[in-house]
């Protein structure tokens, strides 16, 4: 199934924002896990985990170590899911 | 060894009376309980019905990422320091000077029970990536050393019921051994779930008495029938007393003292001699340099039960002789339920307040005192304790057979 990227950065900043407290609204696709949204490895497993179950993709734990910004996992879901 | 005295410079607490020191002392003052019904679907279908929660929830006191990613012992542990803390005037210190040392009996248990939940229901997927963060019985003090970048040192001394006393004690050592000027101390506990309390239930040493809660812990009546389960936390800033006196900081009183022993008895029931906390309350005193003559005031262990009050109360007379005549005995757990490795915590709060304002809480729910009692408990209302040097125990017992006495003076 198909999945707009509009529709998949708007589901993940509800994610980041219950995992991590930061506002949706300061989530933009260029910002970096780590460093601007304080997720840190162990939440990151969390937002990985909330994210596969709210778009019914897979994504590997080797793949998680290249998601660095909010844009390379929307990117990531949105190809998982065609 | 140098003598580095050790002054207390800050009170943190939230516990059953209050989510800090000021209300739960006014409350304690007043003889409040607080002890209720447990309203959780779970509570009526185990044996005992009622517990001492907290008075105010750590979501009221806290971010909500925060509360998700601490277990609620390390909420109380994180809370009761950043009061302390505060009050102690956030002092401006070189971190490799400050530890923290936080205790508690059964560390993140309500964590490792509900992520077994979700184990079972929903598999190994779902099980949270900060389930051992939260439920290492270290991690409360862990996340207050986070915090505050303490960087002396971290530790958990964990002995049951007598473990947040340990702490303190163990505090104490820290800065006499001149490893820290400034120690954050203290120990919390968050068990309030059906498993342990079904644990304790069947070891029957919880109070049953579901028809009337409020007036179920009643140390030293003859009617008690066991403890009250209490949640919550107590931390006490230590620090060495010209590091205070330096930074201009408040100084409630002074720790002189610990004693510690250990029973060699029973893994749970107390030994009826008391030998072991005879012992222990002969080290304190050693340790402090003080005799008998000068103690007014004792925090009791006191719990309400049946076999441990009397052990207590007796040890208690054999260690003091007639001095016991003149020091007034409280149990504050008939009002604060017992709050296992944070009771010697929350206790050594009171203990300081007591020194600060004179005053010592009252205890509770004593309809009939029992006749086996042979020290003198204030009763219902604080009684005023003298003017000039005092000084005042705390003492803290745990399945295991752990003792410890600490020795606090006013200054």
């Amino acid at each position: 199934m198909a999945l707009a990227q509009a529709d998949v950065l708007a589901g993940l900043k509800e994610i980041v924002e219950e995992v991590a407290g930061i506002p949706a609204a300061s989530i933009e696709m260029g910002k970096n896990f780590t460093e601007d949204l304080e997720v840190d490895s162990l939440s990151m497993v969390e937002v990985v985990v909330a994210a596969e179950e709210r778009f019914g993709v897979k994504i590997p734990d080797e793949a998680v170590t290249d998601l660095v910004t909010v844009g390379d996992a929307v990117n990531f879901i949105v190809n998982a899911a065609k | 060894m140098s003598a580095r005295r050790v002054v207390v410079t800050g009170l943190g607490a939230t516990t059953p009376l209050g989510g800090d020191v000021g209300t739960t002392w006014s409350a304690l003052l007043a003889g409040t309980s607080g002890v209720r019904l447990l309203t959780e679907d779970w509570a009526q279908t185990i044996p005992v019905h009622f517990a001492a929660r907290v008075a105010v929830e750590p979501s009221e006191q806290m971010e909500r990422v925060e509360i998700r990613r601490l277990d609620r012992s390390e909420q109380f542990a994180v809370i009761a320091s950043r009061e302390a803390w505060k009050d102690a005037g956030s002092p401006e210190m070189d971190k490799e000077r400050l530890g923290v040392v936080i205790a508690s009996g059964i560390g993140g248990v309500t964590t490792l029970l509900d992520q077994y939940d979700i184990l079972r229901e929903k598999g190994a997927r779902l099980v949270s990536p900060h389930t051992v963060p939260m439920l290492m019985p270290n991690g409360p003090a862990a996340n207050v050393g986070l915090e505050l970048q303490a960087k002396a040192g971290v530790h958990t001394p964990v002995s049951a019921c007598a473990s947040g006393a340990e702490a303190i004690g163990y505090a104490l050592e820290m800065i006499r051994n001149n490893r820290a000027d400034v120690v954050v101390s203290g120990g919390v506990e968050a068990a309030i779930h059906p498993m342990p309390m079904s644990g304790f239930a069947a070891m029957k040493a919880l109070s049953t008495r579901n028809d009337d809660p409020a007036r179920a812990s009643r140390p030293y009546d003859l009617n008690r029938d066991g403890f009250v389960l209490g949640e919550g936390g107590g931390v006490l800033v230590l620090e060495e007393y010209e590091h205070a006196r330096a930074r201009g900081a408040r100084i409630y009183c002074e720790i002189i003292g610990q004693g510690l022993s250990s029973d060699g008895y029973h893994i749970a029931a107390p030994d009826p001699d008391g030998a072991g906390v005879q012992r222990a309350l002969k080290f304190a005193l050693r340790d402090a340099g003080i005799t008998t003559k000068d103690i007014v005031h004792l925090n009791a262990h006191a719990t309400s039960t049946p076999a441990g009050d009397i052990a207590e109360a007796n040890a208690l007379r054999a260690a003091l002789g007639a001095d016991a005549d003149h020091v007034a005995v409280s149990a504050t757990k008939s009002m604060t339920g017992h709050l296992l490795g944070g009771a010697g915590a929350i206790e050594s709060v009171f203990i300081v307040k007591a020194l600060q304002e004179r005053l010592a809480p009252p205890t509770i729910n004593i309809d009939d005192l029992d006749p086996a009692v042979t020290v003198d408990v204030v009763r219902d209302k604080p009684r005023t304790l003298p003017t000039g040097d005092i000084a005042a125990l705390n003492d803290s017992f745990g399945f295991g057979g752990h003792n410890v006495v600490l020795v606090f003076k006013s200054i």
